[in-house]
């Protein structure tokens, strides 16, 4: 098979097409997932916009049913699977391996291979349109409605083949993090220096490797139930349509943290840089983070309470429900603390964080309303359940979205995003998101069902709808807005320095945009927000640090090579999942096809295998490649923590004793002394 | 799905990098990466034996296990799998002495043992069928396949990258210094065969003399509530 490889020459060059399809740098690849998402955020919101003006006014026969619930489950599949799960890996791609000082990610042909079965999986699900089948069962696709007699078209089968392609993406990329944050960290960086939203990834990733392979079983038994006739969800056959809802939100409740943890790093990065502060008790937010990750596993049946499954289930869900509500109030007033007495600097990342906490405050505590059962049996399936979830997902999770967008653009392009068109940005979708999703509050508990494709008039509900649907228009000229400062800003923009935001964290230390190998020098980290420390350091010794790490000549680091690889596997993974889609009819192999895919896949990996990570020719001076530095492995390697001196120091202002890693108290924000010598480090 | 894991793959790479590769915790990249797909694939069989534990004692219409499980001869393919797995230490043992001509040896023995179990499956799915269980007739049918296939697709793969391992072998390709491709398929298989224990005892010690629907011990799914 090594001829294989040596038929197809490697791929090689900086720029065109070829560069970007065959690219395995994080950086490119972030770019990629990012764009790609958010074009998928478009697809999404016009699919919002249709529901929208179908509920504007009552008696609507704009679109017919069928076509409402196509469109509610598109939505919903969309915006989590298609847009805030990849919006959350472009930043993973793009910032972890510079926030931890690498020069890119573990595995970079497996990076490269997950955006590309991401972008196969996203138009599979949506190629059901073409056929005018797309899924209509909702996001969560509640058995037995999922089954052939109820849902007769290719619709599901689209919907369950679509999210397994996905599914492979997630993992791909959550094993790829893993084992980048735990093993590619620059010498220092210990578990308690990593940057929060390094934390937040990698508890992420856990989550995604483990919750995933789950919903991949309900799913293969659900491709099943439609294409083999087993009944693993059919009461007639006495399966148990609840098992799907099992393990639907045994997958699913980890999943709703996988959304909303990456966003609540991006914002503990945002709001010091804005604040000028560090994050208030650092420890104490990670920590809280951990044990939302713990507990996301134990109240996935709050999603069930209505199904009957018993008092004491019910009530034993109910209490870990309203106790995962501490560790994420902990957050929050960390959040709060962390502003406290900080000199706040109100540019657009800093308004979408503060709005971030606002909304996702909201959400939370409509959200505790639910976690009782009691209540939550008035509010099953209501419009108060569509106004929590986009309270705590367009609020939440794409408010820190799009402030990672405001706070990490720079670094990307080198340009700002325009700050008056940013902030104009900023208050239509904080304004238009509340006209749109505040009054749902009051139509759910006012009784409108939610996925009711239209509705009488004398319900009274017609006032709150067209209001919502008002409210759509404004997001609509926030979204349109933000694309005009995109174009203005890429083009107009003057250059914003390697550090626009005197911000704490590795990736500031290096130009915008990075250059290919990221670090010439894999820096050194002696605490938490070691761009602060270096900085103030230089500071102190009278030259303040004005320049970027000087750029080096990129042939001496060696970097991992551009493959077709990953695209070909890619490739042969979607005809995998796509041919089910396709049955001959054939006695004993009914779906031929998925075996070309596999056949497809198999020589994608073996030629993978027998390709080097590196390319022979790279090597120059470094002569026989054997000994030449991998990327991201370092010269110099000692393990975190070691040989740190033992120095206690004390908080001036509340007298709280900590270890040496500290700036700043992490409790109450008071300067750092050190009682045994002059701290001759502050500034 | 999710077999990706293989995308990692154990010929990948300069040879020579692995043993100097540095990093953080001193554990290699690809064997950590081994270990995280293991926690997710240990999910993955866990949520498919849930499965069947729900479902067990739940068809409607037979044949139900006692009528068709076979444990004797089950025991063989057992004890074949497990020898399987004394293969693979030997595999390994071998590329760490460099003694090449050991390697291919224990590494073929590994897939060929790997293969008669397959076989045993094989013969054991051609007669269920022929004694009318199909993935279709009942909820056994349905867990049951469903399970064991997926067990039965990943010692597949197994052994596909058991043989092209061989093949890397002969070249002359594999000692010391590239343990680890050796080390990777043997966590891999070793797995595989720790997943086959718990399904053996759950499925054919202890559910094989499972009769209908009322003789049985059935579990309401509603005290996965309790888990």
């Amino acid at each position: 098979m090594a001829t294989l490889t040596d038929v197809i020459s490697r791929p090689a060059g900086q720029s065109g097409l070829w560069s970007w399809i065959t690219t395995v740098d994080h950086k490119r690849i972030g770019v990629l997932y990012g764009v790609t998402a958010f074009i998928f955020l478009l697809f999404g919101g016009i699919e919002a916009g249709v529901i929208r003006l179908q509920l504007a006014v009552p008696d609507n026969t704009m679109i017919d049913p069928d076509t409402f619930n196509q469109m509610f489950t598109m939505h919903g599949t969309t915006m989590i699977f298609l847009v805030v799960m990849p919006l959350s890996a472009s930043f993973f791609n793009f910032v972890i391996p510079l926030a931890i000082g690498a020069r890119d990610v573990a595995f970079p042909r497996l990076n490269a291979f997950s955006y590309w079965v991401f972008l196969f999986g996203g138009l599979l699900l949506n190629a059901s349109f073409l056929t005018n089948q797309a899924p209509d069962a909702g996001w969560f696709s509640y058995a037995n409605l999922t089954e052939k007699p109820f849902s007769a078209n290719a619709g599901l089968d689209y919907w369950a083949l679509g999210l397994q392609v996905l599914g492979v993406s997630s993992l791909a990329a959550a094993f790829n993090f893993v084992v980048t944050i735990v093993n590619m960290r620059a010498p220092g960086m210990s578990l308690m220096r990593m940057p929060l939203f390094v934390w937040m990834t990698l508890i992420t990733s856990i989550l995604l490797v483990l919750a995933f392979p789950v919903i991949t079983v309900g799913l293969i038994e659900l491709t099943f139930d439609r294409n083999f006739g087993t009944s693993f969800f059919v009461p007639e056959g006495g399966g148990d349509p609840v098992m799907w809802q099992h393990l639907f939100w045994v997958f699913g409740h980890p999943e709703v943290y996988i959304l909303i943890l990456p966003a609540m790093g991006i914002v503990s990065e945002i709001l010091p840089t804005f604040s000028r502060k560090p994050l208030f008790g650092y420890p104490v937010v990670v920590f809280s983070g951990i044990v939302i990750g713990i507990m996301g596993w134990a109240v996935w049946s709050h999603h069930m309470f209505t199904v009957g499954l018993g008092p004491v289930a019910v009530s034993v869900f109910t209490i870990t429900t309203m106790l995962i509500a501490v560790p994420t109030g902990v957050k929050i007033f960390n959040w709060i603390g962390t502003l406290w007495g900080g000199s706040i600097d109100l540019r657009t990342p800093m308004l979408f964080s503060l709005g971030f906490i606002a909304l996702f405050i909201v959400g939370g505590l409509s959200g505790v309303s639910h976690a009782v059962a009691p209540s939550d049996n008035q509010q099953q399936d209501t419009y108060y359940i569509v106004a929590h979830i986009h309270y705590v997902l367009f609020g939440g999770s794409l408010f820190g979205i799009f402030a990672g967008i405001y706070y990490w653009f720079p670094k990307v392009t080198g340009r700002l995003l325009h700050e008056g068109i940013g902030k104009a940005h900023f208050w239509l979708y904080f304004i238009g998101m509340n006209i749109t999703f505040f009054p749902m509050h009051y139509l759910g508990l006012n009784g409108m069902p939610r996925r009711i494709y239209t509705y009488a008039s004398e319900f009274g509900w017609d006032n709150l709808n067209l209001l919502a649907s008002l409210g759509y228009v404004v997001l609509f000229v926030g979204t349109l807005l933000f694309i005009l400062n995109l174009v203005v800003s890429l083009r107009k923009q003057p250059d914003s320095g390697h550090d626009p935001w005197d911000a704490p964290g590795l990736e500031w230390s290096i130009s915008s945009p990075p250059p290919v190998y990221n670090f010439a020098t894999i820096p050194q980290v002696e605490g938490i927000d070691q761009y602060w420390i270096t900085k103030r350091r230089a500071a102190a010794e009278g030259h303040p640090i004005t320049e970027p790490e000087a750029p080096v000549d990129v042939s001496t680091i060696h970097m991992p090579s551009p493959s077709y690889w990953p695209l070909v596997t890619a490739i042969g993974t979607l005809i995998l999942a796509a041919g089910m889609l396709v049955d001959v009819g054939w006695d004993y192999i009914r779906f031929p096809i998925p075996f070309l895919g596999g056949i497809i896949a198999f020589i994608g990996i073996v030629g993978w295998s027998n390709e080097p990570a590196a390319a022979e020719h790279h090597d120059g001076e470094h002569g026989d490649g054997d000994h030449a530095i991998e990327h991201g492995a370092t010269a110099v390697m000692d393990r975190p923590g070691a040989a740190r001196p033992a120095v206690r120091l004390l908080c001036s202002v509340c007298g709280n004793r900590m270890s040496s890693d500290f700036r700043f108290c992490p409790y109450c924000g008071g300067a750092v002394e050190n009682p045994d010598q002059a701290n001759d480090e502050e500034g | 799905m999710a077999h990706h894991a293989e995308t990692g793959h154990p010929t990948g790479h300069a040879p020579a990098v692995h043993a100097e590769e540095q990093t953080t915790t001193g554990i290699n990249h690809r064997k950590l990466l081994m270990w995280v797909f293991l926690s997710s694939d240990c999910l993955f069989f866990g949520s498919l034996i849930a499965t069947y534990m729900v479902y067990r004692g739940q068809s409607l219409v037979g044949p139900y296990p006692v009528d068709i499980i076979d444990v004797p001869i089950t025991t063989i393919s057992t004890f074949v799998l497990l020898c399987s797995s004394f293969a693979m230490v030997r595999a390994l043992a071998a590329t760490n002495e460099d003694n090449q001509g050991k390697i291919q040896f224990w590494l073929l023995m590994t897939a060929f043992l790997g293969a008669i179990f397959i076989g045993f499956q094989v013969y054991e799915f051609n007669l269920f069928r022929a004694e009318g269980l199909r993935i279709d007739t009942n909820l056994f049918g349905a867990t049951f396949f469903t399970l064991t296939g997926f067990h039965g697709a990943h010692v597949t793969l197994g052994i596909v990258w058991l043989v092209a391992l061989f093949f890397v072998a002969r070249k002359g390709r594999l000692g010391p210094r590239t343990a680890l491709d050796v080390e990777m398929a043997g966590l891999y298989w070793h797995f595989v065969d720790i997943v086959w224990i718990v399904i053996f005892t759950l499925l054919y010690l202890i559910g094989g003399f499972d009769t209908g629907p009322s003789a049985t011990i059935s579990i309401d799914p509603s005290v996965l509530g309790f888990l």
